[in-house]
């Protein structure tokens, strides 16, 4: 197949998995719409509380629009949240977007944060583990992350803030930061909510990159290079690791989703300001609009980073790239 | 002049895990090497010849452990080096050619920086001169393009050209000594003729030294000075090639050439039913609608034939079971059986005509369920067709494992107790169980060893006697359909190109394909090869 | 070291038997080991550690080692019903996916990606927005979650077994597919299957507590450990302990089942091995 050829190939595959990451995002966002919406209990009576009589209520549905069908609703309400018209918040009243953007723009500080540490360090212990495979540094690693995957992020950060923070002072318990705070201070009062992050975030990753590589590690031919004489490091550099390429760009994107949820738990344990301590509040009080908002949101990461992940290994895959 | 390269004394090797030392895996091996010598190491599986071809890279598969004997290298003893000085040897010394090209190329990685890469990373040549030099290989081998080939990957070459990329890939550095593992043995028999006879010309012309491990006795012949056979680790034998092929010493010995040599020629009794059993008539199936996987085929077999299926892979011989058997649907044509055309999918027969037909596979692990008891295996099928007491079925069990000639109380033993050839008894008795007029065996003896597979074979030839059972044999092992089968379908690509008696099949004139098929078979004779180049051309 | 499945146990996996052992005593024997009764208030906010109360009291003058004994029964009670439920669902779809293949496997595998393209997370809190966070509701809401998964699972090793050839016999003898799923599928499938479950339960139980720790997951006066952390999580910056017993025995339960799973998966890969 001539380059050009090839080249048109995986455009294709390229633009499939667009298309299909698309689809994903409407059918998520559908999920969205029709879990808060077709469900009992909606905008009129939350708005409405005690004063919900069947006349009020028929009343304020027909000012809310409530009465049209609801892929009238959908579609209108997509429509406005791709424009950034996120509706209104029912407990602040003021439009959502003003609320969401400061927070969403402090949340992923943290998460960049976090993963500009946690991924490298990551890979490089999920590397060393994997070609020192039953040393004793392996085995060491294996016990230490398999216990702190089990540990709640909560229990992190209060055991670093018991002991950081109250015990010896080095840091604040609080992450309150607000949008005049500089770069500076914010890296340090972020400290430990990302400290954090990266402890649990990185034994998920170390783990799963490990398993990768030690996959590969066992293909027969890496055996055959060692037949032919080659040294142990080059070994790994020339023929491992470009096989490892793809699995373990699935492990990171996998796992940086997983840094999502994480983030939610942590920004509530550290009270900082961000979009999943929003959502939480917004759950609670039933206001829907912010729910819904934050939903969207946060499904269209998860599911971005899941794109990226697959173009990644599409790309990374030699026989795709050179089809017979 | 004394020009002995390799010299191995008393080599041992032996098991190694966390539980302590095991199993030795070869006792003592001793043996010689002279320059441009070729070595034939012959046994059946657990005989230790890979584990020998490793070692003389100093080399043991993860749970082993060498732990006596030396292997002296041009004066030096391997075993003793250091691991560096070992690594230095590889290669330019000693180069190895794996069973699975497939697998011993990295699929990331084009052929010719695999190629070179023995070459240029002990500074035995630079890039371009290594470059030029496998282009030179490669041409000798006589691969399509030799400029352009290198530029390939291995998922895009054929599973021949792979093979021989992966002599061009040991024989980079000019190694005084090859070792070749079992290199034709995943390959059709077509196939093996061209490859064996490219390493054949490569190592004569270099006059490299060589080790080529095999199973196969009549490939061994066609390339070795000398042969040593081995079994459970044992040198039983050990001496020239042609002593060893026509006076061997040892009982053992014997029995592996015997069986290849001899081959006796029994016929199955002609029938005299009218009504064929079953019969095939332009049959037509396919997996997706682009591709026709069986297109036209006519059979039939009577009662109490062998009929043989061969082909090489991709011919289409084990689809043929399938559709027969209704697992895959067939689009066109008519499968009767006892007269009555069978519904084309499973799911239509009746219980009476899935009991008739009964199937036994290649591989025993995989053909058993793991988890459940003979007792379980076996008497299934009678309760499952016939619905008779507990008692009888055990019964039953019993006198099948009799009839099998496998103790009668491994009827509560599960298949991981069994070996290979029990495992595939236990095949054919839950086979014969649902009494059936039919039994389809696909490829029954492939994965087992050569004597295993002769006593199943002489089995299922004394149970047609005593039953009357006909038998279906999907094979690509000619030799084993002119000792077994009175007819003969031979499949290419899915189409049919000869049907009929064996004899007649077999005899000229021949089909060309069949021809190609006949001469690829590789006989016991040493000329043999040079015999069948020379017809080529 | 004794011995499980036929295998020797390791350390860890040993250590691991027994903190699930622990745990599931102490929940299903709360009432009767804990010194005193849940709601009883035995002296002031806060008080220190004594020998009547080894791990003091907490907000309201509770003693702190009851409540979390029976808030092991609320944690670990919610959290192997969710578990239990989801892997019937999951087991259930996935085996029939893979047996019937066609377009019911395209239909339930077009249907779980859908749901697995959402964070659990956040559909959790979509759903738990509108319906409120009743017991029922949480447990029928994760189960359904969390069976997304097991139904991976389980389709992909009912594939992997149904492409043996003695699952192909019992089809050629005629089996039915009850018959299949239960005699051929489900004993070969036995071993991943418990590690799964797991697994499952760990990723529940976590779920669970960091739910009620956001406040969304088990309400007042009910309590399970992680209501229990978010209740106490302003005595940290007092530097008392409180908050830490309860999710530290989050932490030590989620190990132990860890650690039995980690042994479960490694003895798999070792009977593919040995073919040398």
């Amino acid at each position: 197949m001539a380059a050009d050829e090839r080249g048109e190939r995986v455009f294709k595959l390229i633009a499939q998995r667009l298309g299909l990451g698309l689809l994903t995002l409407v059918g998520a966002s559908m999920i969205i719409f029709a879990g808060t919406e077709i469900l009992p209990g909606d905008l009129a009576s939350a708005l409405l509380q005690n004063n919900a009589t069947e006349e009020n209520l028929a009343t304020m549905r027909k000012e809310l629009g409530l009465d049209r069908p609801a892929v009238v609703r959908y579609g209108e309400w997509f429509g406005s949240a791709l424009k950034g018209e996120l509706g209104r918040s029912l407990a602040t009243e003021r439009p959502v977007i003003d609320d969401l953007a400061p927070r969403l723009r402090n949340t992923l500080f943290l998460a960049i944060y976090a993963a500009a540490i946690a991924v490298p360090l990551a890979i490089a212990l999920g590397l060393m583990a994997a070609i020192w495979q039953g040393s004793t540094f392996d085995r060491m690693v294996n016990l230490v992350t398999l216990m702190t995957i089990s540990i709640p992020e909560y229990l992190v950060g209060y055991l670093l803030v018991k002991y950081l923070s109250v015990r010896l002072g080095w840091l604040p318990t609080l992450s309150n930061v607000t949008p005049d705070t500089t770069l500076g201070d914010r890296l340090f009062l972020t400290i430990l909510p990302v400290a954090t992050l990266v402890l649990v975030v990185v034994a998920h990753m170390m783990r799963m990159t490990r398993a990768s590589v030690l996959a590969i590690m066992a293909s027969p031919y890496i055996e055959m290079a060692f037949l032919k004489g080659i040294p142990k490091w080059q070994v790994v550099v020339r023929h491992a690791f470009p096989n490892a390429l793809a699995p373990v760009i699935n492990v990171v994107a996998l796992n940086l989703a997983y840094l999502i949820i994480g983030v939610v738990v942590v920004e509530a344990v550290f009270v900082y300001p961000g979009l999943g301590q929003l959502m939480v509040d917004a759950v609670s009080k039933h206001d829907v609009p912010v729910v819904q908002a934050c939903g969207l949101l946060f499904a269209s990461t998860f599911i971005l980073l899941n794109l990226i992940a697959d173009i990644c290994g599409i790309l990374a895959n030699p026989r795709l790239r050179h089809p017979r | 002049m004394n020009d002995t390269i390799l010299e191995v004394r008393n080599l041992r090797v032996e098991a190694r895990s966390d539980a302590g030392p095991g199993p030795v895996l070869v006792a003592d091996a001793s043996f010689s090497l002279r320059r441009g010598d070729v070595l034939g190491l012959i046994g059946e599986s657990g005989a230790g010849k890979s584990t020998i071809g490793l070692a003389m890279l100093g080399y043991t598969r993860p749970g082993c452990a060498i732990t006596g004997g030396q292997v002296v290298f041009k004066g030096r003893d391997i075993l003793t080096l250091s691991a560096d000085e070992r690594r230095a040897l590889r290669g330019p010394g000693i180069a190895y050619i794996a069973q699975s090209a497939a697998a011993s190329f990295n699929p990331a990685m084009t052929l010719m920086e695999q190629v070179c890469e023995i070459p240029i990373r002990h500074g035995v040549m630079s890039p371009t001169a290594a470059r030029a030099a496998a282009i030179a290989l490669f041409r000798e081998l006589e691969l399509p393009d030799p400029e352009t080939f290198g530029n390939r990957y291995p998922h895009q070459v054929s599973g021949g050209q792979l093979q021989r990329a992966m002599a061009a890939m040991a024989m980079a550095a000019r190694p005084d000594i090859l070792i070749f593992d079992e290199p034709t043995t995943a390959l059709d028999v077509t196939t093996q003729v061209e490859v064996l006879a490219a390493f054949r010309k490569l190592i004569r012309e270099h006059g490299t030294a060589a080790i080529y491990i095999t199973h196969d006795l009549a490939v061994v012949a066609q390339i070795a000075d000398d042969i040593m056979v081995l079994r459970h680790g044992n040198t039983i034998e050990h001496g020239p090639a042609a002593q060893i092929l026509e006076n061997p010493q040892q009982d053992y010995t014997k029995l592996l050439v015997a069986e290849r040599v001899h081959g006796h020629t029994f016929l199955a009794q002609d029938s005299e039913a009218d009504i064929p059993l079953l019969s095939l008539k332009d049959v037509v199936a396919s997996y997706t609608t682009l591709l026709r996987v069986i297109d036209g085929v006519s059979l039939e077999v009577r009662k109490g034939d062998t009929l043989a299926v061969v082909g090489e892979s991709g011919s289409g011989k084990s689809t043929l079971a399938r559709v027969i058997t209704g697992l895959l649907p067939r689009e066109q044509g008519e499968v009767r059986f006892r007269g009555d055309l069978l519904p084309p999918a499973l799911a239509q027969r009746s219980r009476d005509q899935l009991r008739r037909i009964q199937m036994i596979y290649q591989m025993p692990d995989v053909a058993l369920n793991p988890h459940q008891t003979l007792r379980d295996i076996i008497g299934r099928p009678i309760g499952f067709y016939f619905n008779r007491s507990r008692r009888d079925i055990d019964a039953r069990v019993r006198e099948l494992l009799r009839m099998m000639d496998l103790p009668e109380d491994f009827i509560f033993r599960k298949p991981a107790e069994l070996s290979g050839g029990q495992k595939q008894r236990v095949g054919i008795a839950r086979a014969l169980a649902a009494e059936p007029d039919l039994i389809i065996c696909d490829e029954v003896t492939s994965a087992l060893d050569q004597l295993v597979g002769e006593e199943i074979l002489r089995l299922l030839k004394r149970l047609q006697d005593e039953l009357g059972i006909a038998y279906l044999f999907i094979t690509h092992d000619l030799g084993l359909v002119k000792r077994l089968a009175n007819k003969v379908t031979v499949m290419l690509k899915g189409q049919m190109v000869a049907n009929g008696e064996t004899e007649t099949v077999f005899a000229p004139p021949f089909h060309p394909y069949t021809e190609l098929l006949l001469s690829s078979v590789p006989e016991m004779r040493r000329d043999w090869l040079d015999d069948v180049l020379s017809r080529r051309g | 070291m004794p011995r499980l499945f036929g295998h020797r146990l390791s350390i860890p996996a040993a250590i691991g038997l027994a903190i699930i052992a622990l745990n599931l005593g102490a929940a299903l024997f709360a009432p009767w080991i804990a010194p005193y009764d849940q709601a009883d208030i035995v002296g002031d906010a806060w008080d220190d550690p004594s020998l009547a109360h080894p791990l003091g009291l907490d907000n309201l003058g509770r003693d702190l080692l009851t409540r979390l004994l029976f808030g092991a029964r609320m944690s670990i009670g919610l959290s192997l019903l969710i578990t239990s439920t989801s892997f019937t669902i999951g087991i259930v779809t996935g085996f029939t996916a893979a047996v019937c293949k066609g377009w019911v496997d395209m239909a339930l595998s077009r249907a779980v990606d859908l749901m697995l393209s959402m964070p659990t997370l956040i559909f959790a809190f979509i759903v738990l927005s509108v319906l409120g966070t009743d017991l029922p509701v949480l447990i029928i809401t994760l189960a359904c979650l969390d069976s997304t998964r097991v139904f991976r699972l389980s389709r992909a090793l009912a594939m992997g077994i149904a492409a043996l050839e003695y699952v192909e016999v019992a089809k050629l003898r005629g089996e039915g597919l009850g018959w299949i799923i239960a005699r051929e599928i489900l004993p070969a499938a036995r071993a991943p299957l418990i590690a799964e479950f797991g697994l499952r339960f760990s990723f529940a139980f976590l779920f669970v507590a960091a739910l009620s720790f956001l406040g969304l997951g088990v309400q007042p006066p009910d309590a399970d450990w992680g209501s229990m952390v978010r209740d106490y999580r302003d005595m940290i910056n007092l530097d008392l302990a409180a908050p830490l017993w309860p999710a530290g025995a989050i932490a030590l339960l989620t190990v132990g089942v860890n650690f039995v799973v980690d042994w479960l998966l490694s003895i798999q890969s070792r009977t593919h091995g040995e073919n040398a």
